[in-house]
This record gives C-alpha cells, structure tokens and sequence, in this order.
C-alpha cells in the first residue's frame, strides 16, 4: 500500500494526466485502482478533493461498477466469463479447478493477497471461450493447462506483461462477410466523400440507404443525424457506443480490432454532417486489450490529417476522438446511462424524452449510434445509399453482423444480408441438431425448431446480433436461469419493478428448475413479467423477463417436466429452515421439525 | 329466510397485532359487520380451533415452526386466505432479522445482550423453534389476496371486506393503498 504522500503524489498525477477533469473520473479511478489493486476509503476521499467534487459523488461512482472494487482485492484479479455460452464450453468446471488448485473459494481473495478468483457477465469472447479476464485483460480458450500455468505464474509473481502472448490472443473469425466487412475501403474516403458533396447530399445518401441502428433498436440513423444538425446550439459531440454487454455478441469487438479506420472515419463524418467537434468512443470495460491499439490508430489519424485539427487541411473541418472505458456495466450500453457514464456519474438512465439528440453529453445535442452503425455510414458515404439499400428487405437495408455461439462447428462473425433465414444461419456454422436459438440475447427471443424459417430483420426477427445456439443435448433452462442471474447482476437498481422484479424472477426460476415449483409459480412468472414490461425504467428492466415468456410459450415441455403435481409448494424448504435452530438449542423433540404430512395441508387449497 | 352468516377467521403471525388494531378501529361498523359474518378462530373471540371458514386474514409474516403449522391449518380451512400488512406481506419488520445469522441472533439477545441473568439460549419444546429466516406468507402457502399498509386503515379493510362478502369486483380508491 503506498504511504499517504506517495498516495497523493500518484493521485494527483493521474489527475493530470485527465487534466483534472470531472467527467473523467471513472477513467481517473480506473486508473487508481490500477495502481492500487482496489480504491481505498483514503484513495477515494483524496479523489474527491483534488478534483473539488463531494465524497460522495466519488463513492456512487466507485460503488456503482462492478470493476471498480471498494474492498481488497487479489494483485491478481481473474474473473471468469460466465455467459451460458461459457459454460456450455465447460467454465464451471475449469473455474473450480482454478480455484482449488489456488486454495481458496469462488469470489475469495487469498489470505497472501496475491489472487481473487470470480464471475463475470459475458466478456465478448463467445467463440473463443472459456474466457476470463486478468486485470481487465482478456484470456480466452482456457483450459487445465492454461490454468496450470496461470496458477504457477500467479505463485511465481510473474508480471502480466511476461504472461505467453498467446494466453491473450483474441482472433476474429470472420466466417462470412458481405459489403461491410468484404470491400476495402481507403482511409480518408468518406471525409472526401463530405468536403466535396457536403453535409446535406451525405444526409440525402443516409436516408437514401434506409440504414437503421445497428445496436438492436433499428432507429433510423438518418433522422437522428438530421435531428441532432438542426438542434439548436454550437457545441455537439458523437458518441460511439462500443459497450456491447449483450450477451452472446462480439462483432462490435471485430470491428474494432479490425476495422478501427473505418468505425473511425464514420464518427468523423458524423462530426462533420451534425457540425461536431469531439466524439467519444465508449468501450466496454472488458475490451481493454484494445485501448493501446485504439489510440495508435487515432494518433495515426491525426498525423495523416484525418483527425484532428483541419482535416483534409479543410480549416473548417475540426474533429477529435477521445476513448473512455467502461467497468463492467451493462446498463450502460443504454445511451442515456452510457452518457452519465461518460459524464462521470454513475450509469442511471435518464428519463426520456428528451433524447440525446437534443440534451445528450453534458446537455448537449449529440448523436449515439452503435459500432457497426458508424462503419455502415462511412461506406455509405463512399459508395451511396442506393448501393447499401440494393441489399436486404423492404424495411432493414444493407447487411447485418450477426455473433454466432454455442453449439456450432464454426462460431465466428457471419455479415448477411437483413432477411436472411435463420434456417440458412444454421447451415452456415454447422448447427444440425439445434434445438433452441437465444436471438438478439438474453434481452432478445428465444425461438424453437419451429420458426427456423423466421428472418432475420426488423419485419421479422429484430436483433443486434447475438445468437446463441442450443443443442438438443441442452437443457434449455439452464440458459433461462443463467439469463435471468445475469439480468439481477446487471440491473442498476434504480427502479423497484426491475431490482425487485429480477430477483423475483431468478428465484422462482430457480424453484421450478431445481423441481420445486408448480403450475402456479409459472403463472406467477407471467404475471411478473407482465409487470415488468410495463413498469420499469428502462429498456433492461423492460426485456428481463423475456427469455422467461419467450421459453414459456417456445419450449412449454422444458418446464412442465419439472412441476409437481400438486397445486402449491413452499418457495424454500421448511424443515430445513429449522436445521439451524435445532443446532443451535440441542433439540430433538417432535415440535423442532415439520413432516412432511403436516405439511400437505397448506399445499391444497 | 335468514342468510347463514360468512365466518371470518383472524390471526397474527409474526406480526405486532397493529393489523388487528386497524380492524378494531372499524368502530361502530363493528356491529354492521357482525350482523353479516361470525368469528371463528380470532384473537378478538379466543377460539382455539379453527373451524372451517369462508375468509381468513393473517396479520404478520412466518418465523418460527408454530407460525407455519397455524398457516397450513389456515389454509387448508379457509376458502379465501389474506395477508394483511406489510408482515404479512414481504416479512415487514421483523423479517430485518434476515440480514444476520440466526446464531448471531439468539446470541446477541440471550448470551451477550445486557443484563441477562444466567444466559442461555432456550430450548424448551414449548417454544417454537425459529425458521433461519422470516419469511412472507406467500412463499408458505397459496395467498389469494394481498392488503398492503402497516397497517392497511380500518377503511381500507372495510372496503375489502363488504367487496369480497358481496361478490364485488376489488377496487379499493388510490388514498386507501397509497401512502404518498
Ligand atoms: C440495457 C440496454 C443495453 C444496451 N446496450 C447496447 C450496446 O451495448 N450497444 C449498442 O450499440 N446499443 C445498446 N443499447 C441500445 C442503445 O440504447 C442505443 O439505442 C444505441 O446505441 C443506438 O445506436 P444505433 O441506433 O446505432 O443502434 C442498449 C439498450 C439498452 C436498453
Ligand atoms: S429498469 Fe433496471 S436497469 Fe433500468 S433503470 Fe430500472 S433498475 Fe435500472
Ligand atoms: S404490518 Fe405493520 S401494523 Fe401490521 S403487523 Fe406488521 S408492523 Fe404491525
Ligand atoms: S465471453 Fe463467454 S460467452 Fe461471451
């Protein structure tokens, strides 16, 4: 632990470093806990008045992340994805391994400090797992061996950076691609496309194409660029949403580690057309790995002039990137929470209307789009909207990056174009026995057998891109409780409907997958989660309860071949409710337990 | 002809008995009511067996082994089974005892608490054994409707009440479930 002065000293650095500004202060503390392995109770308040905000802003911060840690932590920190895709790859497993052969339980920091072994939501390595992080860096295709040496590296103290490289390797599998990802694309071309042509005829292009958001909600990207250009106000700024926390979806970290120019040169555009001059990429806390890279690309742009100071030497063309990480938040891929995020706060929707479009970062009229978004608009400008909109369905344009995992041959990046058959999907990456698809993921549809010959558009089947496939060897509810644990890890708490509603939800899943539950606890769950889609806050709460309906109706043998006969049964165990009490005051009378006969009564009403 | 009167049936679980003092408060509707139904088991009558009724109402959530077997004997007794007050409903008060240990518990109160002569934590069979947690009656057995408030007001068990004796469809006005 470093001495107070030394604490201060570091302290203020980094500060510095952010130029002291309050909006940076996840990044701030990101950066003190990196140093520190946790953010201690001095560490925080000295966050606090260097940077002249109330403690207690800084504790919301700090306490609202799940990476960010208020208590010690391991020098070590691993955390194992734990996405059903994960364990369908074996993580359970592996991660009791890990854990005995490091001595200590899941979620524990080993007694010598050195090693904290947990869980976390999906880390984006689907196809290449079992996946963990260390330190916030990715490691993926674990297995024994990989763990065996981990456990001697983390023994020896070895530093992360002489860790085998290829412990860290994340490959792309791009498996097909389409115009997106199919064509080159020059650098530079779509800045040129807009000095020439100018903002308008690049909107004309946009509408012309019929693009469409490509983080799930299909809104048209066109009407949100025009909305946010005619906003009243001089200052603007675009946002690149890369928090892909939607489980089961990895394309959104392909395109970044592939085609950075290209995402690049779509939010520079974007600048231009809404008359912006800073744009923020929002990466997702586990795609650290990438941060290094990203900012050799931006730096590399700005000395090719495409970023920066007159781009293209165009005096009037003046736009810059800036990068902020997330911490493990899944709501704050939401854009109103990813905005507070990026404003420092912790990551609570907003209310809206209004949209960000006009009252975005700090106030401001700002556009948010997704990743692949961006890249689409940067290819549209070169190539035209008729171009883009040649390919896909009456209402879903151009071609979509689907992220393909679980039970297939070849888990990878698949580009089609929107109207695409789920059945044809299947074909592609070697799935013949799949029994269930978890589309769009655990906030998407589950789809049986059934509706294979559904397509993939917002006519139809509406995703951002995850896909998920379940084998008949599976057992679809594993995946249902799986997601519903991930929906009470990620809810922000904000809002009763969805903190209770998801807790509600897990447990009576729970009770009816472990064989405890009856008919009436699954009319319970539709009750609830009819609540739910109404009531809560914000899209996470809103769609929690899907994979529970959607397999309700989909996959009604799953859960009926669990259910007791009877009409009632107790949510817990009574008698082993007492086995404590007993303990506790020696007895072992008749009164200290409850039969099982007595206990029928109350099951028949 | 003389209608057979409905028989209610009340008890408190773990409860502090401020629902039934809700329902005394009914006042002079006391005798309006009488007129209509008969008290079975109640606090209100001292009956100790229950016999079979048209309407239960329990006041306070289930800590102990007891409160359970008075639930399931409520339940298999009454047609229609109601939590009353927040008790009832989520565990209320005393359901805070949920975040400790039930060692931790029994200790603070019978070894370390202060002034205690000769502690020890009882164990007499007469005493109900506690449940590790204290839970709402629905996760015991099957509620079929749920007053909220601590307690609901006497008006807000009126209304109920005279809708579920006359077959009325429930609405109870916003100002007696609300507390805004
Ligand atoms: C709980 C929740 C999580 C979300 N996560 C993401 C995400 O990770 N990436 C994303 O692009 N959009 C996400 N969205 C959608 C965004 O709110 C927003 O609609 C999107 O970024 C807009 O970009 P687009 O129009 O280009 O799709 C999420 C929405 C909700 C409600
Ligand atoms: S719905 Fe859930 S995630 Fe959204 S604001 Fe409410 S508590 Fe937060
Ligand atoms: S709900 Fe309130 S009044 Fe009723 S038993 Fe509980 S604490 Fe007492
Ligand atoms: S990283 Fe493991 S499933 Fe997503």
């Amino acid at each position: 632990m470093a001495e107070p002065d030394a604490l201060s000293g570091m302290i203020r650095e980094i500060i510095q470093r952010h130029s002291g500004m309050p909006t940076r202060l996840l990044q701030i503390l990101r950066d003190v806990q990196d140093h520190l392995t946790w953010l201690s109770p001095e560490a925080l308040e000295r966050v606090a008045e260097e940077l002249d905000i109330s403690p207690v802003k800084v504790h919301s911060v700090a306490e609202f992340y799940s990476f960010l840690y208020t208590a010690p932590r391991g020098s070590y920190d691993i955390l194992f994805s734990d996405n059903i895709t994960d364990r369908m790859l074996g993580n359970r497993e592996l991660l009791h391994y890990l854990c005995d052969r490091l001595g200590i339980g899941i979620g524990e920091t080993r007694a010598d400090g050195l090693v904290t072994v947990g869980t976390t939501s999906c880390t984006g390595m689907c196809d290449q797992g079992p996946a963990a992080l260390v330190n916030g860096y990715a490691l993926t295709r674990l297995d024994t061996a990989r763990l065996d040496r981990i456990v001697e590296l983390v023994n020896g103290q070895i530093l992360l950076a002489q860790w085998p490289r290829e412990f860290f390797e994340v490959v792309s599998n791009i498996r097909r691609a389409d115009i997106l990802l199919g064509r080159h694309f020059a650098d530079g071309s779509a800045l040129r496309a807009v000095l020439k042509r100018g903002p308008e005829a690049i909107l004309e292009e946009l509408v012309k194409s019929g693009l469409r958001g490509q983080g799930g909600a299909g809104f048209r990207s066109a009407t949100k660029w025009i909305s946010c250009r005619s906003a009243p106000g001089e200052v603007k700024y675009v946002v690149c949403n890369a928090d892909e926390g939607e489980p089961g979806t990895f394309k959104d970290r392909v395109l970044m580690q592939d085609f950075a120019d290209l995402v690049f040169e779509g939010m520079t555009l974007c600048g231009q057309v809404i008359g912006a001059r800073q744009g923020f990429v929002y990466l997702r806390g586990e795609y650290r790995y990438l941060l290094d890279s990203l900012q050799a690309t931006l730096q590399r742009r700005r000395e090719a002039g495409l970023l920066g100071e007159a781009i293209l030497d165009d005096p009037t063309f003046s736009f810059d990137i800036d990068i902020h990480l997330g911490a493990g938040a899944y709501v704050c891929g939401e854009e109103s929470a990813l905005i507070e995020s990026l404003e420092g706060k912790h990551g609570v929707p907003r209310i809206r209307p209004p949209f960000p479009t006009t009252h975005g970062y700090l106030n401001k009229p700002t556009v948010v789009n997704n990743v692949e978004t961006f890249a689409s608009a940067a290819k549209i400008a070169v190539e035209g909207g008729a171009w883009f909109a040649s390919r896909g369905t009456a209402e879903s344009k151009g071609t979509k990056l689907l992220s393909l995992s679980g039970d297939c041959e070849r888990p990878g990046i698949y580009e089609y174009p929107f109207g695409v058959t789920v059945q044809r999907v299947l074909e592609d990456c070697g799935a013949p026995d799949a029994q269930g698809i978890q589309m769009a993921g655990p906030a998407g549809h589950m789809i049986s057998a059934r509706q294979f010959n559904r397509r993939i558009c917002f006519e139809d089947l509406a995703t951002g891109g995850s896909f998920m496939v379940f084998n008949h060897q599976r057992d679809i509810l594993d995946g249902i409780r799986n997601f519903t644990q991930f929906f009470v890890h990620e809810s922000c708490g904000f809002c009763t409907p969805c903190r209770v509603g998801t807790s509600l939800m897990r447990d009576l899943v729970t009770k009816v997958h472990t064989g405890h539950g009856t008919r009436y606890d699954l009319e319970e769950m539709r009750k609830l989660g009819r609540i739910m889609r109404v009531a809560c806050h914000c899209g996470l709460g809103q769609t929690a309860p899907n994979p529970v309906l959607d397999s309700l109706d989909q996959f009604p043998e799953s859960w009926e071949r669990r259910l007791r006969s009877t009409a009632f049964e107790p949510a817990f165990d009574l008698d082993a409710a007492l086995e404590q009490a007993r303990q506790l005051t020696g007895r072992s009378d008749p009164g200290a337990y409850l039969r099982e006969e007595e206990l029928m009564l109350g099951t028949m009403p | 002809m003389i209608e057979p009167k409905l028989k209610i049936a009340t008890c408190s679980l773990a409860g502090c008995f401020g629902c039934h003092m809700s329902l005394l408060d009914l006042d002079e509707r006391l005798f309006e009511l009488a007129e209509r139904v008969e008290l079975d088991r109640s606090p209100l009558t001292d009956i100790k067996e229950l016999g079979d009724c048209d309407l239960g109402l329990i006041e306070g959530g289930v800590c102990n082994a007891e409160n359970v077997h008075v639930l399931m004997e409520f339940r298999a007794r009454c047609k229609i089974l109601v939590a009353i007050g927040a008790c009832a409903l989520s565990g209320g008060v005393p359901a805070m005892r949920n975040q400790y240990d039930l060692k931790d518990c029994l200790e603070e109160s019978y070894l370390r608490g202060i002034g205690l002569v000769n502690p020890q934590i009882p164990n007499d069979p007469e005493i109900p054994l506690l449940l590790n947690q204290v839970h709402p009656l629905h996760e015991v057995v099957k509620i079929d409707y749920f007053l909220p408030g601590c307690p609901p007001s006497a008006d807000a068990i009126w209304t109920f009440v005279n809708q579920l004796l006359s077959g009325q469809p429930l609405a109870l006005p916003y100002t007696q479930i609300h507390y805004d």
